[in-house]
């Protein structure tokens, strides 16, 4: 009987996982394939131009606030033409004068005129509307309520129709809509990562079961439900991996072609609003934390079903 | 481990049953020595598959306790159960063949499941299947194989790993009465070796072909013992030369 020789040498029976190929030998058709990595692309995409756009908002947010911290406005509201510049040559005059004060401007009247010359047509240009005297004024730090009603005071003394407001009160609306529109971004780039994680429960889901023969088989084989997961999670790496670079590709490029497009405008905006160095890294981000969720996604579901295994 | 009077399974008042229906197996209380060679018999329905469902750890039972190498298998927490399976080969009665993979593959399953190492698997898994006649098939798919193939493909994957217990049901089912005493001469080389061996099936000659192998038979879920062998069994003697 020449038969022992045929069995295998007695094994230390350790439990290896099942890496690379090895695992590709025993569910080789496990590609959660379908639509899966097209949904993680579309996601990937979705949520990178979600991300720029939050990026490129709140760095706007932050640098205009920077920029008209300590910026004040000076109106002389008065219909007399004469009164209003003599007003307004004082209020320049004792402005100047004042500590803390770096810098004061009055806006000549042809470059207001311009500024509403769109709203009001020709007529800006005449004096039959009564535009009001600007001046501008660069405070050397933030601009407080006490330093506010000091300068008031002053100028209420040399020029009755004068009226002062911090330029950050203009823009509060605005800022408050980029607030916003950070946290619907925020909400956006949430609800994206839920439903792309949704799509890879499915499809493990749907793997799990087309397969379940043969995971009951390696199951009773002595297979463990780690060997058992990766099988699936490298499945859904590579499908995930493919997707999300693909998605966050295409996402990125548009957020170029949208930062050219805004920076042909040259309104300043732009320049204020683009991306740092660091915010590309917060973006490139996108697709790593979406490969981790669909691998933990994955892993979940389908510990879950095998734990409903004996 | 390889002393014929250790206890490898112990069932004690062991009950089965599915779902709300009644009970398919009452009552079992037995003892498996390891290194010995069991025959299961009894009519189609008595409840042989259904005892091996218990014994490879797919099934656990309604009532009564099970202890295997020496561990209680019912309190086991889960996550132990897979080591446990590996220590076990077993034949199922639908040979449970990987679709996908192909016969060498198949055979090869335990091993990369226990993380032999490629270059040292491919030789002892080209054996068996030339022991088994399939040498020639070993890249077939299990579709494209007989019913018997696919039977010594299940068998040559039962066994490759030299399992401590190998529970084999209706192995020989399939093919013609010169490959059955083939595949259980492979069942007794493998005995030889240490591993304690449950065959089930229905073929009253193929009992006669073991000498020193002991028979449970089991009649409408309950377990009759026509030898005493599972109460006093015989001391073993060295194997008898064959004629
Ligand atoms: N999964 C199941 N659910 C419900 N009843 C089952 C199940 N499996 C088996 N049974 C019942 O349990 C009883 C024993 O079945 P089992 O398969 O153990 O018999 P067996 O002795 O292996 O028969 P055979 O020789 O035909 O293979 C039968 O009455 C069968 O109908
Ligand atoms: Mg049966």
């Amino acid at each position: 009987m020449r038969a022992p020789s045929v069995f295998a040498r007695a094994i230390g029976r350790g439990q290896a996982g099942l890496a690379g190929a090895r695992a590709a030998r025993v569910l080789p058709a496990t590609r959660l394939g379908g639509p899966m990595p097209w949904v993680i692309a579309i996601m990937a995409a979705l949520t990178v131009l979600a991300a720029g756009g939050a990026l490129a908002l709140a760095n706007f947010a932050e640098r205009t606030r920077a920029g008209l911290e300590g910026g004040l406005t000076v109106q002389i509201v008065e219909a007399d033409p004469a009164a209003r510049d003599g007003q307004a040559a004082r209020a320049a005059q004792a402005l100047a004068r004042q500590p803390g004060v770096a810098s004061v401007r009055p806006v000549p009247r042809d470059e207001l005129a311009r500024l509403v010359e769109p709203w009001l047509g020709e007529a800006a240009q005449s004096d039959a509307v009564a535009l009001p005297a600007l001046i501008d004024v660069a405070l050397a730090g933030p601009a407080d309520e006490a330093r506010l009603s000091r300068l008031r005071s002053e100028l209420a003394r040399v020029a009755p129709a004068a009226r002062l407001d911090p330029q950050a009160d203009w823009l509060g609306p605005v800022f408050e809509t980029i607030r916003a529109l950070r946290w619907l971004a925020l909400t956006l780039i949430a609800m994206l990562t839920a439903a792309s994680a949704a799509a890879v429960w499915l499809a493990a889901r749907n793997a799990f079961d087309a397969n379940r023969e043969t995971i009951e088989i390696v199951h009773h084989l002595g297979g463990n439900d780690t060997q058992i997961a990766g099988i699936f999670q490298r499945s859904v790496l590579i499908d995930s991996a493919l997707g999300a670079v693909l998605g966050a590709v295409l996402g990125a490029a548009v957020l170029v072609l949208l930062g050219e497009r805004f920076g042909a405008l040259q309104s300043g905006v732009v320049e204020s609003g683009s991306l740092s160095t660091l915010d590309w890294l917060g973006v490139a981000l996108v697709p790593v934390v979406m490969v981790g969720v669909a691998l933990l996604t994955a892993r979940r579901t389908v510990m879950v079903r095998l734990g409903r295994m004996l | 481990m390889m002393a014929g009077s250790e206890d490898i399974v112990r069932f004690d008042n062991v009950g089965l049953r599915y779902g709300i229906g009644g009970e398919v197996l009452s009552d079992l209380t037995f003892t498996l020595h390891a290194g010995r060679f069991y025959f299961l018999t009894g009519a189609s329905g008595a409840g042989k598959t259904s005892l091996l469902k218990l014994l490879y750890l797919a099934q656990r039972p309604s009532r009564g306790a099970i202890r295997m190498f020496g561990g209680d298998v019912i309190t086991l927490p889960r996550a132990r159960l897979p080591a446990l399976r590996r220590r076990l080969g077993v034949v199922f009665q639908d040979f449970r063949l990987v679709r996908h993979l192909s016969a060498f593959d198949n055979v090869a399953l335990p091993l990369r499941l226990s993380g032999v190492r490629e270059d040292e698997l491919r030789q002892p898994v080209a054996d068996m299947l030339d022991w088994v006649g399939l040498g020639a098939r070993s890249d077939a798919r299990p579709a494209t194989l007989s019913g018997g193939e696919q039977q010594r493909v299940a068998i040559a994957r039962a066994v490759i790993a030299r399992p401590e217990l190998l529970v084999a049901d209706e192995p020989t089912g399939n093919v013609d009465p010169e490959m059955a005493v083939k595949l259980l001469r492979l069942f007794e080389a493998l005995n030889r070796l240490g591993t304690t061996v449950v065959v089930a099936t229905h073929d009253v000659h193929l009992l006669r072909q073991v000498p020193d192998s002991l028979i449970m038979r089991l009649d409408n879920g309950r377990m009759s013992d026509p030898t005493g062998a599972l109460r006093y069994p015989p001391r073993r003697e060295p194997a008898p030369a064959r004629a």
